[in-house]
Protein backbone atom coordinates (compact mmCIF):
# COMPACT_ATOMS: atom_id res chain seq x y z
CA UNK A 1 0.00 0.00 0.00
CA UNK A 2 1.39 3.37 -1.00
CA UNK A 3 1.41 5.88 1.79
CA UNK A 4 0.21 8.67 -0.47
CA UNK A 5 -2.82 6.68 -1.55
CA UNK A 6 -5.99 8.17 -0.20
CA UNK A 7 -8.35 5.92 1.71
CA UNK A 8 -10.94 4.92 -0.88
CA UNK A 9 -13.67 4.25 1.66
CA UNK A 10 -13.32 7.78 3.00
CA UNK A 11 -13.27 9.20 -0.50
CA UNK A 12 -16.44 7.31 -1.44
CA UNK A 13 -18.36 8.46 1.63
CA UNK A 14 -17.17 12.05 1.13
CA UNK A 15 -18.33 12.14 -2.49
CA UNK A 16 -21.64 10.48 -1.64
CA UNK A 17 -22.25 13.04 1.12
CA UNK A 18 -21.30 15.86 -1.26
CA UNK A 19 -23.71 14.65 -3.94
CA UNK A 20 -26.50 14.02 -1.46
CA UNK A 21 -26.26 17.54 -0.10
CA UNK A 22 -26.06 19.03 -3.58
CA UNK A 23 -29.30 17.39 -4.71
CA UNK A 24 -31.33 17.86 -1.51
CA UNK A 25 -30.31 21.23 -0.06
CA UNK A 26 -30.53 24.55 -1.89
CA UNK A 27 -27.28 26.54 -1.42
CA UNK A 28 -27.69 29.21 1.29
CA UNK A 29 -26.90 32.12 -1.04
CA UNK A 30 -29.56 30.95 -3.53
CA UNK A 31 -32.04 30.53 -0.70
CA UNK A 32 -31.30 34.04 0.55
CA UNK A 33 -31.76 35.52 -2.94
CA UNK A 34 -35.13 33.76 -3.28
CA UNK A 35 -36.24 35.06 0.13
CA UNK A 36 -35.29 38.61 -0.86
CA UNK A 37 -37.15 38.23 -4.16
CA UNK A 38 -40.21 36.96 -2.30
CA UNK A 39 -40.18 40.04 -0.07
CA UNK A 40 -39.78 42.29 -3.12
CA UNK A 41 -42.80 41.05 -5.09
CA UNK A 42 -46.26 42.55 -4.64
CA UNK A 43 -48.15 40.70 -1.92
CA UNK A 44 -50.77 38.22 -3.20
CA UNK A 45 -49.41 38.49 -6.77
CA UNK A 46 -48.80 35.33 -8.79
CA UNK A 47 -45.05 36.08 -8.53
CA UNK A 48 -45.25 36.26 -4.74
CA UNK A 49 -47.30 33.05 -4.52
CA UNK A 50 -44.90 31.26 -6.85
CA UNK A 51 -41.83 32.26 -4.84
CA UNK A 52 -43.67 31.28 -1.66
CA UNK A 53 -44.31 27.82 -3.13
CA UNK A 54 -40.64 27.55 -4.13
CA UNK A 55 -39.41 28.41 -0.63
CA UNK A 56 -41.92 26.05 0.96
CA UNK A 57 -40.97 23.16 -1.30
CA UNK A 58 -37.23 23.75 -0.81
CA UNK A 59 -37.73 23.72 2.96
CA UNK A 60 -39.70 20.45 2.72
CA UNK A 61 -37.00 18.71 0.68
CA UNK A 62 -34.16 19.90 2.89
CA UNK A 63 -36.05 18.74 6.00
CA UNK A 64 -36.93 15.33 4.61
CA UNK A 65 -33.64 14.79 2.74
CA UNK A 66 -35.54 14.59 -0.57
CA UNK A 67 -34.50 15.92 -3.98
CA UNK A 68 -35.02 19.68 -4.38
CA UNK A 69 -36.45 18.97 -7.85
CA UNK A 70 -37.67 15.75 -9.46
CA UNK A 71 -35.39 16.57 -12.36
CA UNK A 72 -32.24 15.68 -10.50
CA UNK A 73 -30.34 16.78 -13.57
CA UNK A 74 -27.10 15.62 -15.02
CA UNK A 75 -24.04 15.56 -12.78
CA UNK A 76 -21.11 17.79 -13.61
CA UNK A 77 -18.02 17.31 -11.46
CA UNK A 78 -14.98 19.55 -11.15
CA UNK A 79 -11.94 18.20 -9.34
CA UNK A 80 -8.85 20.18 -8.41
CA UNK A 81 -6.11 18.04 -6.99
CA UNK A 82 -2.40 17.30 -7.01
CA UNK A 83 -1.39 13.66 -7.03
CA UNK A 84 -3.80 12.73 -4.21
CA UNK A 85 -6.51 11.65 -4.74
CA UNK A 86 -5.66 10.20 -8.12
CA UNK A 87 -8.06 10.69 -10.99
CA UNK A 88 -9.18 7.08 -11.31
CA UNK A 89 -10.00 6.87 -7.59
CA UNK A 90 -12.20 9.97 -7.90
CA UNK A 91 -13.89 8.64 -11.02
CA UNK A 92 -14.65 5.32 -9.30
CA UNK A 93 -16.05 7.12 -6.25
CA UNK A 94 -18.22 9.42 -8.42
CA UNK A 95 -19.68 6.50 -10.37
CA UNK A 96 -20.35 4.45 -7.26
CA UNK A 97 -21.97 7.41 -5.51
CA UNK A 98 -24.25 8.04 -8.49
CA UNK A 99 -25.40 4.41 -8.47
CA UNK A 100 -25.99 4.44 -4.71
CA UNK A 101 -27.99 7.67 -4.77
CA UNK A 102 -30.01 6.49 -7.77
CA UNK A 103 -30.92 3.25 -5.97
CA UNK A 104 -31.91 5.29 -2.91
CA UNK A 105 -34.40 7.30 -4.97
CA UNK A 106 -32.47 10.56 -4.61
CA UNK A 107 -31.47 10.73 -8.26
CA UNK A 108 -33.91 10.11 -11.09
CA UNK A 109 -32.92 7.83 -13.97
CA UNK A 110 -31.57 10.62 -16.16
CA UNK A 111 -29.29 8.91 -18.65
CA UNK A 112 -30.84 7.70 -21.90
CA UNK A 113 -28.93 5.88 -24.63
CA UNK A 114 -29.04 8.43 -27.45
CA UNK A 115 -29.30 5.74 -30.15
CA UNK A 116 -31.61 3.09 -28.70
CA UNK A 117 -33.64 5.42 -26.47
CA UNK A 118 -33.26 3.01 -23.54
CA UNK A 119 -32.71 4.47 -20.10
CA UNK A 120 -29.49 3.08 -18.60
CA UNK A 121 -31.22 3.14 -15.21
CA UNK A 122 -28.21 4.15 -13.13
CA UNK A 123 -27.18 7.60 -14.38
CA UNK A 124 -24.09 6.13 -16.00
CA UNK A 125 -23.60 6.02 -19.76
CA UNK A 126 -21.25 6.94 -22.57
CA UNK A 127 -19.50 10.20 -21.56
CA UNK A 128 -21.70 10.35 -18.45
CA UNK A 129 -20.82 11.51 -15.84
CA UNK A 130 -18.60 14.36 -16.99
CA UNK A 131 -15.67 14.83 -14.63
CA UNK A 132 -13.19 17.64 -15.19
CA UNK A 133 -9.80 17.51 -13.52
CA UNK A 134 -7.35 20.35 -13.10
CA UNK A 135 -4.07 20.35 -11.21
CA UNK A 136 -3.43 22.38 -8.09
CA UNK A 137 -0.75 22.65 -5.41
CA UNK A 138 -3.38 23.61 -2.86
CA UNK A 139 -5.72 21.24 -1.01
CA UNK A 140 -7.88 18.97 -3.15
CA UNK A 141 -11.42 20.21 -3.85
CA UNK A 142 -14.40 18.55 -5.47
CA UNK A 143 -17.41 20.47 -6.75
CA UNK A 144 -20.60 18.89 -8.08
CA UNK A 145 -23.55 20.42 -9.86
CA UNK A 146 -26.79 18.72 -10.85
CA UNK A 147 -28.18 20.71 -13.73
CA UNK A 148 -31.76 20.17 -14.87
CA UNK A 149 -32.79 19.52 -18.47
CA UNK A 150 -35.27 22.40 -18.74
CA UNK A 151 -32.65 25.00 -17.97
CA UNK A 152 -30.12 23.23 -20.18
CA UNK A 153 -32.56 23.41 -23.09
CA UNK A 154 -32.82 27.21 -22.86
CA UNK A 155 -29.05 27.76 -22.60
CA UNK A 156 -27.64 29.37 -25.73
CA UNK A 157 -24.50 30.30 -27.62
CA UNK A 158 -24.30 33.38 -29.85
CA UNK A 159 -21.73 34.29 -32.45
CA UNK A 160 -21.04 38.01 -32.82
CA UNK A 161 -21.75 40.03 -34.84
CA UNK A 162 -25.44 39.10 -34.71
CA UNK A 163 -27.40 41.27 -37.16
CA UNK A 164 -30.82 40.05 -35.88
CA UNK A 165 -30.07 41.65 -32.52
CA UNK A 166 -28.04 44.54 -33.93
CA UNK A 167 -25.30 43.18 -31.68
CA UNK A 168 -21.69 43.97 -32.52
CA UNK A 169 -18.39 42.67 -31.17
CA UNK A 170 -18.35 44.66 -27.97
CA UNK A 171 -19.84 44.53 -24.49
CA UNK A 172 -23.06 46.14 -25.68
CA UNK A 173 -23.37 43.29 -28.18
CA UNK A 174 -22.74 40.85 -25.34
CA UNK A 175 -25.48 42.53 -23.29
CA UNK A 176 -27.97 42.17 -26.16
CA UNK A 177 -27.23 38.46 -26.57
CA UNK A 178 -27.64 37.73 -22.88
CA UNK A 179 -30.95 39.61 -22.66
CA UNK A 180 -32.19 37.83 -25.77
CA UNK A 181 -31.40 34.48 -24.14
CA UNK A 182 -33.35 35.49 -21.02
CA UNK A 183 -36.30 36.62 -23.16
CA UNK A 184 -36.33 33.41 -25.19
CA UNK A 185 -36.17 31.29 -22.04
CA UNK A 186 -39.35 32.96 -20.67
CA UNK A 187 -40.42 30.65 -17.81
CA UNK A 188 -39.19 27.46 -19.48
CA UNK A 189 -35.87 27.37 -17.63
CA UNK A 190 -37.70 27.71 -14.27
CA UNK A 191 -37.18 31.41 -13.59
CA UNK A 192 -35.94 33.18 -11.57
CA UNK A 193 -32.73 31.92 -13.11
CA UNK A 194 -29.03 32.34 -12.55
CA UNK A 195 -26.80 32.90 -15.57
CA UNK A 196 -23.28 31.65 -16.06
CA UNK A 197 -21.79 33.50 -19.02
CA UNK A 198 -18.55 33.10 -20.94
CA UNK A 199 -17.46 35.83 -23.35
CA UNK A 200 -14.99 34.41 -25.87
CA UNK A 201 -13.54 30.90 -25.84
CA UNK A 202 -14.55 28.34 -28.45
CA UNK A 203 -17.76 26.40 -29.11
CA UNK A 204 -16.86 23.78 -26.47
CA UNK A 205 -14.95 25.74 -23.83
CA UNK A 206 -17.60 28.48 -23.84
CA UNK A 207 -20.26 26.22 -22.36
CA UNK A 208 -17.93 24.53 -19.90
CA UNK A 209 -16.57 27.83 -18.56
CA UNK A 210 -20.10 29.31 -18.46
CA UNK A 211 -21.26 26.35 -16.37
CA UNK A 212 -18.31 26.61 -14.04
CA UNK A 213 -19.35 30.23 -13.36
CA UNK A 214 -22.53 28.87 -11.79
CA UNK A 215 -20.38 27.71 -8.86
CA UNK A 216 -19.74 31.34 -7.92
CA UNK A 217 -21.77 32.48 -4.96
CA UNK A 218 -24.44 35.06 -5.73
CA UNK A 219 -23.01 37.38 -3.07
CA UNK A 220 -19.49 37.13 -4.52
CA UNK A 221 -18.54 40.33 -6.38
CA UNK A 222 -16.78 39.91 -9.73
CA UNK A 223 -13.07 40.83 -9.47
CA UNK A 224 -13.31 42.65 -12.79
CA UNK A 225 -15.04 46.03 -12.34
CA UNK A 226 -16.15 46.02 -15.98
CA UNK A 227 -17.72 42.55 -15.73
CA UNK A 228 -19.22 43.39 -12.32
CA UNK A 229 -20.89 46.40 -13.95
CA UNK A 230 -22.16 44.24 -16.82
CA UNK A 231 -23.54 41.70 -14.35
CA UNK A 232 -25.45 44.47 -12.52
CA UNK A 233 -26.83 45.83 -15.80
CA UNK A 234 -27.96 42.39 -16.96
CA UNK A 235 -29.77 41.59 -13.71
CA UNK A 236 -31.45 44.99 -13.56
CA UNK A 237 -32.54 44.99 -17.20
CA UNK A 238 -33.64 41.33 -17.19
CA UNK A 239 -35.75 42.03 -14.14
CA UNK A 240 -37.54 44.83 -15.97
CA UNK A 241 -38.65 42.46 -18.77
CA UNK A 242 -41.68 41.41 -16.72
CA UNK A 243 -41.19 37.67 -17.24
CA UNK A 244 -41.10 36.90 -13.52
CA UNK A 245 -40.98 33.66 -11.52
CA UNK A 246 -41.92 30.70 -13.76
CA UNK A 247 -42.68 33.18 -16.55
CA UNK A 248 -46.00 34.19 -14.99
CA UNK A 249 -45.08 37.89 -14.68
CA UNK A 250 -43.32 39.83 -11.94
CA UNK A 251 -40.16 41.65 -11.00
CA UNK A 252 -37.84 38.70 -10.46
CA UNK A 253 -36.63 37.08 -13.67
CA UNK A 254 -33.00 36.61 -12.64
CA UNK A 255 -31.40 36.03 -9.24
CA UNK A 256 -27.94 36.73 -10.59
CA UNK A 257 -25.52 36.72 -13.50
CA UNK A 258 -21.93 35.53 -13.30
CA UNK A 259 -19.79 36.57 -16.24
CA UNK A 260 -16.23 35.76 -17.19
CA UNK A 261 -14.08 36.08 -20.30
CA UNK A 262 -11.83 33.63 -22.13
CA UNK A 263 -9.33 34.27 -24.89
CA UNK A 264 -10.83 34.00 -28.37
CA UNK A 265 -9.67 33.37 -31.90
CA UNK A 266 -9.55 36.70 -33.81
CA UNK A 267 -12.28 35.39 -36.14
CA UNK A 268 -14.56 34.13 -33.37
CA UNK A 269 -16.54 36.06 -30.78
CA UNK A 270 -18.89 33.78 -28.84
CA UNK A 271 -21.22 34.68 -26.04
CA UNK A 272 -22.26 31.54 -24.20
CA UNK A 273 -25.11 31.66 -21.72
CA UNK A 274 -25.64 28.74 -19.37
CA UNK A 275 -29.06 29.21 -17.80
CA UNK A 276 -29.60 27.64 -14.42
CA UNK A 277 -33.02 27.32 -12.79
CA UNK A 278 -33.95 28.73 -9.38
CA UNK A 279 -33.16 25.24 -8.10
CA UNK A 280 -29.47 25.68 -8.79
CA UNK A 281 -27.93 22.68 -7.07
CA UNK A 282 -24.23 22.81 -6.40
CA UNK A 283 -21.92 21.97 -3.55
CA UNK A 284 -18.18 21.77 -3.13
CA UNK A 285 -15.82 20.42 -0.50
CA UNK A 286 -12.18 20.48 0.39
CA UNK A 287 -10.74 17.05 1.10
CA UNK A 288 -8.03 16.21 3.60
CA UNK A 289 -5.22 13.82 2.71
CA UNK A 290 -7.28 10.88 4.03
CA UNK A 291 -10.19 11.62 1.69
CA UNK A 292 -12.37 13.01 4.47
CA UNK A 293 -14.31 16.24 4.06
CA UNK A 294 -12.09 18.96 5.58
CA UNK A 295 -14.68 21.65 4.97
CA UNK A 296 -17.63 22.75 2.81
CA UNK A 297 -16.81 25.53 0.37
CA UNK B 1 -58.67 35.43 -8.90
CA UNK B 2 -61.11 32.77 -7.83
CA UNK B 3 -60.20 29.77 -5.69
CA UNK B 4 -61.80 26.60 -7.08
CA UNK B 5 -61.84 23.07 -5.75
CA UNK B 6 -61.56 20.66 -8.68
CA UNK B 7 -61.79 16.87 -8.80
CA UNK B 8 -60.20 14.76 -11.51
CA UNK B 9 -61.76 13.36 -13.66
CA UNK B 10 -63.34 16.73 -14.52
CA UNK B 11 -66.84 16.99 -15.93
CA UNK B 12 -66.98 18.78 -19.32
CA UNK B 13 -68.81 21.69 -17.65
CA UNK B 14 -66.13 22.20 -14.98
CA UNK B 15 -63.31 21.89 -17.53
CA UNK B 16 -64.93 24.52 -19.74
CA UNK B 17 -65.63 26.85 -16.81
CA UNK B 18 -62.01 27.25 -15.69
CA UNK B 19 -60.53 30.68 -16.45
CA UNK B 20 -57.02 32.11 -16.61
CA UNK B 21 -56.14 33.36 -13.13
CA UNK B 22 -58.28 30.80 -11.27
CA UNK B 23 -56.41 29.19 -8.42
CA UNK B 24 -57.27 25.53 -8.26
CA UNK B 25 -57.03 22.94 -5.50
CA UNK B 26 -56.89 19.68 -7.42
CA UNK B 27 -57.86 16.30 -5.97
CA UNK B 28 -58.49 12.91 -7.52
CA UNK B 29 -56.97 10.61 -10.11
CA UNK B 30 -54.39 11.96 -12.57
CA UNK B 31 -51.95 10.43 -15.06
CA UNK B 32 -48.43 11.48 -15.99
CA UNK B 33 -47.33 11.68 -19.60
CA UNK B 34 -44.24 13.24 -21.04
CA UNK B 35 -42.29 12.94 -24.28
CA UNK B 36 -42.48 9.18 -24.93
CA UNK B 37 -46.12 8.73 -23.88
CA UNK B 38 -47.15 11.76 -25.94
CA UNK B 39 -45.40 10.45 -29.01
CA UNK B 40 -47.00 7.06 -28.42
CA UNK B 41 -50.52 8.47 -27.99
CA UNK B 42 -50.23 10.92 -30.88
CA UNK B 43 -49.17 8.11 -33.21
CA UNK B 44 -52.33 6.18 -32.35
CA UNK B 45 -51.16 4.09 -29.40
CA UNK B 46 -53.97 2.96 -27.09
CA UNK B 47 -53.93 4.65 -23.67
CA UNK B 48 -53.55 2.09 -20.84
CA UNK B 49 -56.30 3.94 -18.94
CA UNK B 50 -59.31 5.89 -20.22
CA UNK B 51 -58.18 9.53 -20.31
CA UNK B 52 -61.67 11.06 -20.58
CA UNK B 53 -61.87 13.99 -18.13
CA UNK B 54 -58.56 13.12 -16.44
CA UNK B 55 -55.74 15.55 -15.79
CA UNK B 56 -52.71 14.72 -17.94
CA UNK B 57 -49.65 15.80 -15.98
CA UNK B 58 -46.31 16.56 -17.66
CA UNK B 59 -44.07 14.97 -15.08
CA UNK B 60 -41.33 12.41 -14.75
CA UNK B 61 -41.32 11.55 -11.05
CA UNK B 62 -38.55 10.17 -8.88
CA UNK B 63 -40.01 6.86 -7.72
CA UNK B 64 -38.68 3.97 -5.69
CA UNK B 65 -40.23 0.55 -5.17
CA UNK B 66 -40.19 -0.75 -1.63
CA UNK B 67 -41.61 -4.23 -0.94
CA UNK B 68 -43.57 -4.07 -4.18
CA UNK B 69 -45.11 -0.67 -3.40
CA UNK B 70 -44.16 2.41 -5.40
CA UNK B 71 -43.34 5.58 -3.54
CA UNK B 72 -42.94 8.92 -5.31
CA UNK B 73 -40.39 11.16 -3.62
CA UNK B 74 -40.35 14.08 -6.05
CA UNK B 75 -42.89 14.96 -8.71
CA UNK B 76 -42.70 18.52 -10.00
CA UNK B 77 -43.77 19.46 -13.53
CA UNK B 78 -41.59 19.30 -16.64
CA UNK B 79 -41.55 21.83 -19.51
CA UNK B 80 -44.87 21.42 -21.32
CA UNK B 81 -43.76 23.03 -24.55
CA UNK B 82 -41.92 19.86 -25.59
CA UNK B 83 -45.33 18.20 -26.00
CA UNK B 84 -46.64 20.95 -28.29
CA UNK B 85 -46.24 18.83 -31.47
CA UNK B 86 -48.48 16.11 -29.96
CA UNK B 87 -50.85 17.67 -27.43
CA UNK B 88 -53.59 18.94 -29.74
CA UNK B 89 -53.98 15.45 -31.21
CA UNK B 90 -54.00 13.86 -27.76
CA UNK B 91 -56.68 16.30 -26.55
CA UNK B 92 -58.89 15.76 -29.62
CA UNK B 93 -58.55 11.95 -29.47
CA UNK B 94 -58.84 11.36 -25.72
CA UNK B 95 -60.70 14.38 -24.25
CA UNK B 96 -58.79 14.91 -21.01
CA UNK B 97 -60.24 17.43 -18.53
CA UNK B 98 -57.04 19.40 -18.19
CA UNK B 99 -53.38 19.46 -19.13
CA UNK B 100 -50.99 20.22 -16.28
CA UNK B 101 -47.33 21.21 -16.45
CA UNK B 102 -45.09 24.23 -16.46
CA UNK B 103 -44.15 27.01 -18.85
CA UNK B 104 -47.35 26.91 -20.91
CA UNK B 105 -48.03 25.67 -24.43
CA UNK B 106 -48.47 27.06 -27.94
CA UNK B 107 -51.21 27.99 -30.38
CA UNK B 108 -52.05 24.46 -31.53
CA UNK B 109 -52.73 23.31 -28.00
CA UNK B 110 -54.65 26.50 -27.24
CA UNK B 111 -56.95 25.87 -30.21
CA UNK B 112 -57.55 22.30 -29.03
CA UNK B 113 -58.34 23.56 -25.52
CA UNK B 114 -60.93 25.86 -27.10
CA UNK B 115 -62.55 23.33 -29.37
CA UNK B 116 -62.61 20.51 -26.80
CA UNK B 117 -63.37 22.57 -23.68
CA UNK B 118 -60.19 21.87 -21.77
CA UNK B 119 -57.82 23.93 -19.56
CA UNK B 120 -54.11 24.16 -18.84
CA UNK B 121 -53.01 24.08 -15.20
CA UNK B 122 -49.66 25.52 -14.24
CA UNK B 123 -47.53 24.23 -11.40
CA UNK B 124 -44.36 25.76 -10.01
CA UNK B 125 -41.39 24.09 -11.66
CA UNK B 126 -39.02 22.45 -9.22
CA UNK B 127 -41.53 22.45 -6.37
CA UNK B 128 -41.04 18.72 -6.32
CA UNK B 129 -41.41 18.03 -2.62
CA UNK B 130 -44.56 20.15 -2.33
CA UNK B 131 -46.22 18.24 -5.17
CA UNK B 132 -45.03 14.88 -3.83
CA UNK B 133 -46.67 15.73 -0.52
CA UNK B 134 -50.02 16.15 -2.29
CA UNK B 135 -49.75 12.65 -3.79
CA UNK B 136 -51.76 10.31 -1.60
CA UNK B 137 -51.36 7.12 -3.60
CA UNK B 138 -49.60 5.58 -6.58
CA UNK B 139 -52.36 3.52 -8.19
CA UNK B 140 -50.31 1.91 -10.93
CA UNK B 141 -47.68 2.45 -13.57
CA UNK B 142 -47.96 1.61 -17.28
CA UNK B 143 -45.64 1.76 -20.29
CA UNK B 144 -42.61 1.10 -18.11
CA UNK B 145 -40.71 0.15 -21.26
CA UNK B 146 -40.19 3.91 -21.76
CA UNK B 147 -38.14 4.06 -18.54
CA UNK B 148 -39.22 5.24 -15.08
CA UNK B 149 -39.49 9.00 -15.77
CA UNK B 150 -41.22 8.46 -19.14
CA UNK B 151 -43.72 5.83 -18.00
CA UNK B 152 -47.41 6.61 -17.42
CA UNK B 153 -47.99 6.89 -13.68
CA UNK B 154 -51.54 6.86 -12.32
CA UNK B 155 -51.51 9.00 -9.19
CA UNK B 156 -54.05 10.17 -6.66
CA UNK B 157 -53.61 13.71 -5.36
CA UNK B 158 -55.28 15.80 -2.70
CA UNK B 159 -55.52 19.60 -2.64
CA UNK B 160 -52.72 20.14 -5.11
CA UNK B 161 -52.45 23.91 -5.71
CA UNK B 162 -52.35 24.94 -9.38
CA UNK B 163 -53.03 28.03 -11.47
CA UNK B 164 -55.10 28.14 -14.66
CA UNK B 165 -52.90 29.86 -17.26
CA UNK B 166 -54.66 28.78 -20.51
CA UNK B 167 -58.39 28.29 -20.91
CA UNK B 168 -61.17 27.23 -23.26
CA UNK B 169 -61.96 30.86 -24.19
CA UNK B 170 -58.60 31.01 -25.99
CA UNK B 171 -56.79 33.09 -23.39
CA UNK B 172 -53.18 32.33 -22.49
CA UNK B 173 -51.27 34.11 -19.76
CA UNK B 174 -48.04 32.81 -21.34
CA UNK B 175 -48.84 34.48 -24.66
CA UNK B 176 -49.65 37.75 -22.82
CA UNK B 177 -46.35 37.69 -20.87
CA UNK B 178 -44.34 36.86 -23.98
CA UNK B 179 -45.90 39.75 -25.93
CA UNK B 180 -45.37 42.24 -23.08
CA UNK B 181 -41.80 41.13 -22.38
CA UNK B 182 -41.02 41.34 -26.12
CA UNK B 183 -42.07 45.01 -26.07
CA UNK B 184 -39.95 45.62 -22.95
CA UNK B 185 -36.98 43.86 -24.54
CA UNK B 186 -37.10 46.04 -27.66
CA UNK B 187 -36.98 49.17 -25.48
CA UNK B 188 -34.16 47.84 -23.30
CA UNK B 189 -32.05 46.76 -26.29
CA UNK B 190 -32.17 50.29 -27.67
CA UNK B 191 -30.91 51.80 -24.41
CA UNK B 192 -27.36 53.10 -24.63
CA UNK B 193 -24.88 50.99 -22.70
CA UNK B 194 -21.71 52.29 -21.13
CA UNK B 195 -19.36 49.51 -20.10
CA UNK B 196 -17.82 51.77 -17.45
CA UNK B 197 -21.16 51.92 -15.61
CA UNK B 198 -21.12 50.38 -12.18
CA UNK B 199 -17.35 50.50 -11.87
Amino acid sequence: MFTEMMDETNLLSSITALMKKACTVLPDDVHRALSLAYAGERKDSIACETLGMILQSAALSAEAGLPVCQDTGVPLVFVRAGTVPDMSAVETAVRRSLKTLTEAGLLRHNCVDAVTGKNTGDNIGPHVPQIHFSPTDAAATVGVMFKGGGSENVSAQYSLPCPELDAGRDLDGVRKCILDAVFRAQGKGCAPGILGVCIGGDRASGFLIAKEMLFRRLDQRNDSPVLAGLEDTIVEQANSLGIGPMGLGGKTTLLGAKITAAGRHPACYYVTVSYSCWATRRAAVELDSDGRIAGWL
Amino acid sequence: MALKTVSSPLSPEIARSLRVGDQVRLSGRIVTARDEVHRYLASGGAPPVDLQGLVIYHCGPVAVQEKGIWRVTAAGPTTSMREEPYEARVIRSHHPGAIMGKGGMGENTLRALQSEGCAYLHLTGGAAAAVARSITRVEDVYLLEFGLPEAMWVLHVKDLPALVTMDSTGRSLHRDIERDSQENLQQILRRPFNSAEGT
